[in-house]
Formats: structure tokens, sequence, C-alpha cells
């Protein structure tokens, strides 16, 4: 059984982001970018299910501009197989993404494709539905648990109020959540054998799929700073001020 | 706080922007060392020091080693994150592919130390030692002791050991009483007493691999009768698993002002059996061969803890307040302004990041040039290569660990009283930092090596693999009006070639100024030693922040989002050629002023 895993390049979620100053975005040149972390627990959960000899072969996919290949060698360190990079100079968007996930699915025919269950970046949270219902097929989203026996897939998801556990039949879609698994440090030898794992590059149009842009970005803006608070003396000045200032009671 | 991030930008700037990385694939062996590839490795470090090694430093210290009936054991924590280390291949970064090894240059796998000395510096000793062993035993063991020993060493289920030192003897090994008699099997019985012994007896691995300094019955006195043993703790069986106890004991463990979490021990050798390394009587020459290798490892430990020291010290400088800025208040919001505002504050932070910064740049540069020594094709280049390190090691041992020392002590001073209580983790750097300006060789003992060894020999020729390119490097960039324009943003570069040239002239004229003194007066050198040595180092620091501001000055244009990075890197180089470098002017006064003052008041009046 064959896994597809997307990973996407994100600033890294330690870099204090910047609004760019003709607020058309934030700042991403000379900032660290890493892998989406919820991808990083995809790869992890994929590279289990090979060790355990459910899976056969994991395949890393990235899209974008060419340096996303370094988020594609970060996946083959941690044990994926291969890697495809898609690359594209227009920014890609969640539909675009699904679109072209879709035209891997149909060449690489796997079972199982995992998602995260978002991107640190845009926090979208729409790529693996777009994808499942794009190809029809059924989807475990925000799992915090899988179990594959047979041609089914169990999936244990964090929903509100509780786990729901889903079973579903392969080929599936599965998002992952942050507590599926705990993603493992790339050791030395393996960041080195991933230089030699093969990366195939190819653009959208290769694959039949337009990925111009849908939506209209308007603008980006830092939140409102902060207003310094004000000391109240008593309990009923308290009560006067939000009954009277912030008119909230 | 101790909160630390692998400084990944500015080792990339190092080792790509400053000494060339993409000349490594050229070299023989490295072919497959790429930029990516450097940086790929450098990210995983970072994340495996931060996440694995910062967390159990505080609580190393804390509660430290324990000593019970021959068995230490290390810290909570530090048994998981040593497998850790070993299971992700770390200890076999810079060992040779033939037994297991990654074979990576010194310019990578030095760094990826620094973030181990930054984030645990007691932890890092463990892996250290071992390959400082495992050198040894490379360099000068028969083939079938390196078949049995290294595999295992490179891959870290055994550690290794360095012992020279006893009681009496620690500087002057001559001394040493350790004996080795021969047996009938060609192997030895070691018998004597050695102390300090950095990771003599741990709970970390199966077996650990002691090499011993000992005499042989019939040794020539001093330090020509000295032979060097590989003392199994555990004798390998005939299938090369730990088999029977060697006679090798540790009797206690030091109590000590820091590196609390790393094992220092005296060890007892009681007839245990030993392997003879290298030839009889040659033995400190076979445990000194990789000396420069280690010295500079000893020197990356100044400089981690600086490192570590800076980035706690920034982080609380913005969230302290206190006081107002002298230029008016900058957080009306707030009852006092981050003291960060404060320009004594400023002038402590700068220091740590003009230090930490610059060394990592000199570290860089002789890392890239131990890597010639062994990996050049052209001979030429590889004996310039030795001269050079040869000629920097005890610059880079001794200027960094008094540096990271002092550097540690000021990050704690930015912390004022909560600096000095334990809670910050900020006396833990001070405490941790001493150590390194005194085992591999004092400090002192490192300054009279440059100013006794180095500086006459081959006639001078050490000195001139310095002191070229920085003439070189003066003559193309001190007179060229076009180095003034600033209009590319920060300082002129001009300048501060001219403040360079200044005091490389002071260095000049100092060297010759000890050269003959020391004709006249053999106490001369050993008197203007320590500051000779400073001396020199900071003008190799100058040297690097030079260099370094004209590569940021080139980029600058066109760095777009990465510009603040360069402009830090100027304003910084800035701050050292202003405010550090001109120490050197007092420090050549000092050496002008001769032994004098110092070796004429009689002994009885001390
Ligand atoms: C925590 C720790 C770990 C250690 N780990 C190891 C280890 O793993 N293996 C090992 O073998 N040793 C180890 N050592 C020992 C260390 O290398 C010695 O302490 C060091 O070599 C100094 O020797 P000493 O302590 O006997 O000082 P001494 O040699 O007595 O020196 C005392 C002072 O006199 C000065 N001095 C001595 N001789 C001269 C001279 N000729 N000219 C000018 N000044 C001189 C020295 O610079 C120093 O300031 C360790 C020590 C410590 C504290
Ligand atoms: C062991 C110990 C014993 C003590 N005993 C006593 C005691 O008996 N009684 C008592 O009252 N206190 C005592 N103290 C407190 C001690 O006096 C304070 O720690 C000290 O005054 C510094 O204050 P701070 O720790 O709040 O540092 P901060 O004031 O926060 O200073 C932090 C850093 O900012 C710098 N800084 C702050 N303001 C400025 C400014 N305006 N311009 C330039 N730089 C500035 C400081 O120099 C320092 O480097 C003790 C502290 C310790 C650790």
């Amino acid at each position: 059984m064959k896994i597809l895993v997307p990973v996407k390049r994100v600033v890294d979620y330690n870099v204090k982001v910047r609004v760019k100053a003709d607020g058309t975005g934030v700042e991403t040149s000379g900032v660290k970018m890493s892998m989406n972390p919820f991808d990083e627990i995809s790869i992890e959960e994929a590279v289990r299910l090979k060790e355990k000899g459910v899976a056969t072969e994991v395949i890393a996919v990235s899209m974008g501009v060419a340096a996303c290949a370094e988020t594609i060698r970060t996946a083959l360190a941690m044990g994926a197989d291969r890697g495809i990079l898609v690359e594209s100079a227009v920014e890609l968007q969640p539909l675009a993404v699904a679109k072209l996930m879709k035209a891997l699915v149909d060449k690489e025919q796997p079972q199982l494709v995992i998602l995260g269950k978002q991107a640190i970046d845009d926090d979208m949270n729409a790529t693996g539905q777009m994808l499942a219902a794009l190809l029809g097929w059924p989807q475990g989203t925000f799992a915090s648990k899988i179990e594959i026996s047979g041609d089914g897939i169990s999936v244990t998801r964090e929903i509100d109020g509780g786990l729901e556990t889903l079973a579903l039949t392969l080929p599936a879609i599965v998002t992952s959540d942050l507590r599926l698994n705990e993603p493992r440090y790339a050791s030395l030898p393996n960041i080195m054998k991933a230089r030699k794992k093969p990366i195939e590059t190819m653009k959208p149009e290769d694959l039949g799929v337009d990925p111009t842009p849908r939506l209209t970005l308007v603008s980006v803006a830092e939140p409102p700073k902060r207003q310094a608070g004000k000391k109240v003396g008593s309990v009923a000045e308290l009560v006067s001020k939000l009954r009277t200032e912030a008119k909230v009671i | 706080m101790q909160t630390y991030k692998a400084p990944l930008r500015d080792m990339q700037f190092v080792i790509h922007e400053l000494h060339d990385s993409a000349k490594l694939t050229t070299m023989k062996g490295f072919e497959e060392v790429t930029p990516d590839l450097i940086d790929s490795i450098l990210e995983e470090a970072a994340k495996f020091a931060e996440s694995v090694l910062l967390p159990i430093n505080a609580s190393g210290d804390e509660q430290g080693c324990t000593y019970e009936n021959g068995v230490v054991r290390t810290p909570a924590g530090f048994k998981p994150a040593y497998d850790a280390f070993r299971e992700s291949g770390w200890t076999a970064i810079a060992a040779d592919p033939a037994f297991g090894g990654q074979g990576l240059p010194e310019v990578v796998s030095k760094q990826v130390e620094e973030m181990l000395c930054s984030t645990n510096l007691s932890f890092s000793l463990y892996p250290g030692l071992t390959h400082g062993a495992y050198q040894a035993i490379l360099d000068h063991a028969s083939e079938e002791l390196k078949q049995l020993y290294l595999p295992k060493m490179v891959d870290g289920t055994w550690s290794g050991t360095m012992c020279l030192t006893e009681s009496h003897c620690g500087t002057d090994l001559g001394l040493l009483r350790t004996k080795a008699v021969p047996q009938p099997d060609a192997t030895y019985k070691i018998t004597g007493s050695k102390i300090f012994i950095t990771a003599g007896e741990h709970d970390l691995t199966q077996n650990i691999i002691h090499l011993v300094l000992a005499r042989l019955p019939d040794a020539p006195p001093g330090v020509k009768g000295i032979s060097l043993f590989l003392v199994p703790k555990f004798i390998p069986d005939a299938s090369g698993e730990p088999g029977m106890r060697n006679g090798v004991l540790c009797t206690a463990i030091e109590h000590k002002m820091g590196i609390k979490a790393s094992s220092t021990c005296q060890m007892s050798f009681d007839d245990a059996t030993g392997w003879l390394v290298g030839e009889p009587h040659k033995g400190l020459r076979a445990m000194f061969t990789m000396m420069n290798s280690e010295r500079l490892s000893i020197g990356v430990q100044g400089l981690g803890i600086a490192e570590a020291a800076y980035q706690s010290a920034v982080f609380y400088a913005k969230d302290r307040i206190q006081g107002r800025s002298p230029s008016g208040t900058k957080s009306p919001g707030q009852a006092a302004d981050p003291i960060l505002v404060h320009p004594d504050v400023r002038r402590m932070l700068m220091t740590i990041r003009a230090y930490a910064e610059g060394c990592r740049a000199l570290g860089g540069w002789v890392a890239q040039q131990l890597d010639q020594v062994v990996h050049a094709d052209d001979p030429a280049v590889r004996e310039a290569a030795e001269d050079f390190t040869a000629l920097m090691t005890p610059i880079v041992k001794a200027l960094f660990t008094d540096i990271g020392f002092d550097m540690a002590s000021l990050g704690m001073q930015v912390y004022g009283g909560h600096g000095y209580v334990r809670d910050h983790g900020m006396e833990q750097y001070v405490r941790d930092a001493r150590i390194a300006m005194i085992y591999e060789g004092t400090n002192g003992i490192q300054a009279m090596d440059l100013v006794a060894r180095k500086l006459g020999a081959q006639d001078g020729r050490l000195l001139t693999r310095f002191f070229e390119p920085v003439a070189a490097f003066l003559a193309a960039n001190r007179d060229d009006p076009n180095r003034d324009d600033s209009s590319l943003g920060g300082p002129s570069l001009g300048g501060m070639a001219r403040a360079l040239g200044h005091a490389f002239d002071t260095l000049k004229t100092t060297t010759a100024h000890i050269t003959a003194a020391g004709q006249r007066d053999p106490e001369e050198p050993g008197a203007a030693a320590a500051d000779y040595l400073r001396l020199f180092g900071l003008v190799a620091l100058g040297f690097m922040w030079v260099r370094s501001a004209q590569v940021a000055q080139r980029k600058l244009p066109t760095a777009n989002g990465d510009a603040r990075f360069y402009q830090a890197k100027l304003h910084t180089a800035q701050f050292f050629m202003d405010r550090l470098l001109p120490q050197t002017a007092a420090l050549a006064a000092t050496i002008q002023s001769g032994k004098g003052s110092m070796m004429e008041m009689a002994e009885e009046m001390f």
C-alpha cells in the first residue's frame, strides 16, 4: 500500500511573523521556513505504518517555490521514500492544492493520503476535505489515532466534547491532529541518505491543473494593539464602569 | 530563564558566506557535503539540542552525579537523552566511514558541538571524550584493536576517556607514576591512580574504554618515558561483547563548582589488563596528535556558553522593566522602561554578542583549516594549514574559554540579583564555563605554548600563516576610498580596516619585542604570554569582524528580508572595532613594561 503525504513549507513556528509594510502579506524572505508541524505528524504516521509493514512506500509531496524541495528532504530524512515537487510561481490556494493532489492520486494510486488538518500559516483547514470531495473518498479528519485492518481504517477524531471513532473503507483521506503521534528526530545517517532519494519535479500544467487563485487577498494587517488597562479602586467602581463605559452589563 | 535557539543564521553565515562552504565538495571525501546538506544537519542538530539537551541542563546541575560503591549514576534524564543521541547517529558525525562514521568536515561538526555546549555542557563531555579516545586509537593503535573497539565507540554503545592526570602531576606529565608491566601474552598489567578523569565511570554505556598514560619498567625518566595503553572496563569476549571485568575501579567522584552532571572520577588501576597503543615511550605524542582539534573543541565550549548567556540575557533585557531611558520615557504604558534601553545594558549585550559571533567566525576559520590538513590534495596547502592550526590552537583554546567565562558573568549581570540566585540558570553558566580555562592544558600553559613554541617554530613560518592573509586583506581594503562609502548602510569598511591595521601593527611590534626580550631573558616571554595571547586573539577577532562586515555590506543591497541580519552584523562589527579592539593598545603597553614589576618582589614577601 502506498501512502501519499503532502508537506507544506511554512514560516517556522518559532518565528514572530511581521506584516509586510504594504499589507500584501507577511514577510517571508530571509525568514526561517520549516515543514508545517501537522505535516510532520502525517509523515511520522506514514513512516510508522511502513515500519509496521502495513505500507510499502511513502511519498512526500510539496507544492510551491523551488525551495519546497528542502521541505521534501526533511520528510525523506524522517523516512519517506521519494518526493514529488510541483513547482509553481503563483500562490497555491487550498482548492488548487486539492486539485493537484487529486491528479497525483490518479497517477500514483495510493490507498491512503494523510494530510495535516491545517497549515500553520493560513490555518485554512480545507485541503483534506476538498481532496476527499474531489476523489469521492471517505474522510477522517482531526485524527488522534488510526488503525488499519484489511481494507478498512478506523480513525479516532477529536471533536467538541470528546472523541469519535469512524470506520472508513480504503482508499481514504485522513487529516492529522496534534495528538496523533510525536514526530521523531531525523537521524544523521538518514539525513545523509535523504540526499540520495529521488525527487521528481513537475509543473501544474503537467498535471492538467490551472492553479490560478480563486480567492482575492484584500489586505493583511496587525491586530490592533492592546490598550493599557485601567485600575479600579473598588468592586462598585468596576461594576459602574462595566455598565457605563464598557456597556457589557 | 535558560532559553536557547541555535543561532542557525549566524552559523550559516560563518560556514557558507565567510568561509565558503561550497568549496568543500571539491575536497576528497567531502564530495557530497553540499551547503544544503550542511543546513539540514545543522537544523536537525538544533532541534535535538533545543528539545532534548536543554531541558535537562538545569536539572542535571541541580542533581549532579552520584557515587556509590564504585558505581556512578548520571542525573535523571541523561541516560534516555544519551540513548536518543546515539540512536540518532550524532556520535558518528566526525568519525571515519571505515568504522561506521559519517566523515563530516570539522567546520560542520564543530558547529554541532557548539549547540551541545550551549544547551548542556556536561552532556557534551561524554561523547566529546569518546571522540578524543577514538581519535588516538584510530591514529596509533593496531588494526586489531581498531576493529575491536572503534565501531562501538563510533556508534556510541561504548564510551572513552583520557587518563593523564595524577594527584601529583597535572601540567607536568613528566612526573607521572602509573606503571605498566609487560606480560607474556603481549598485554600489560597497569597499576596506579588517576584523578580528575572525565567520564571515568557512568551509567550511559555498556563499556568504557580508558586510554591511560603509564611508564614501562625500562622507561627513561620524564616525558620521554611515557607510553599509552588501552584499558577497557570490561574486556571484550570472543564475540566482541563486554566480558570479564577488568581491574579498574572508580574510587570516588569530585564535588566541584560546575559541570556537575559530568562525572569527574578518581580511578584506581590494579593490575588492569591493557594493550599498548603506538610505540613504547611515545605515548605523549600519540595522545596529543589530535590536540589541535581537541583544543578547538574546548574553545567551542567557551563560545557555546557565551552564546547561551547572550540569548538568555537578551530575553531578560526585553522583559525586565526598571528605570527610564536617559533620553526620555520609551514605554509610557508601563511603570518603567525595559532595561534594554539603558546604555550600560547595551554595553553588556553588545560585548557578549561581538565576542560570541567573532569567536564563531574565528573558530570556523580554524576548523576549515583543520579539514585542509587532512583532506587537501596539494601538500603545500596541507603544510600551510598545519602551520596555521598549530599557531591558532592555543589562541582559540585560551581566548574562547576566557571569553566564555567572562561573558557568562556579564550575562548574569544583566539579570541583576536574579542572575545570582539559581532560578534563572544564569549562575550555572558562570560555574560551568569556568573549567574550560583549566583542563586540556591551563590557559597559562596555552599562552606559553604560543610564545615559547609557536612563535619561533620553523623560523617564524607559522606566524606568517596568520600575518600574510591579514596584511593582504589590509592592503586591498585599507586605502580604497570607495570602501568609505557608507551609503550602503552601516559603517565604513575603510575605517574598520584602518582600525584593524593599527591593531595589527601593534601586534607586529609587540611580537618583535617579545622575541628580542626572550633572547635576553628567558623569563620575559612567560611574563608577556597571557597578555600577548589576548592581544593576538583580539587582532584575529578584529580580522574576522572586518571580513564579516565586508560580506554583510556586499549582501545588504539585495538582502530583502535578510537585511536586518546584515545590518546587525555591521553594527556589531562597528562595536567590536570601537569598543573592544582598542584593548590591544593597553595590552601592548602592559607587555612592554616587562617582567620587572612581578618578578622583582622577593618570594618571602608573598
Ligand atoms: C573537571 C575536571 C575534568 C578533568 N578531566 C580530565 C580528564 O578527563 N583527563 C585528565 O587526564 N585530566 C583531567 N583533568 C585534569 C586537568 O587537565 C588538570 O587539572 C590540568 O591539566 C591542570 O593540572 P593541575 O590541576 O595539576 O594544575 P597544576 O599543573 O598544578 O597547575 C597549577 C597552576 O600552575 C600553573 N603552571 C603549572 N606549570 C606551569 C608552567 N610550567 N608554567 C607556567 N604555569 C604553570 C598552571 O597554569 C596553573 O595555573 C580534569 C580536571 C578537572 C577539574
Ligand atoms: C544574595 C543577595 C542578597 C541581597 N541582599 C539584599 C538586602 O539585604 N536588602 C535588599 O533590599 N536587597 C538585597 N538584595 C537585592 C539587590 O540589592 C538587588 O538585586 C540589586 O539592587 C539589583 O536589583 P535587581 O536584582 O532588581 O536588578 P535590576 O534592577 O532589574 O537590574 C537588572 C540589570 O539592569 C541594570 N539596570 C537597571 N536599571 C538601570 C538603569 N537605570 N541604568 C542602567 N542600568 C540599569 C542593572 O545594572 C542590572 O544589570 C540582595 C540580592 C542578592 C542576590
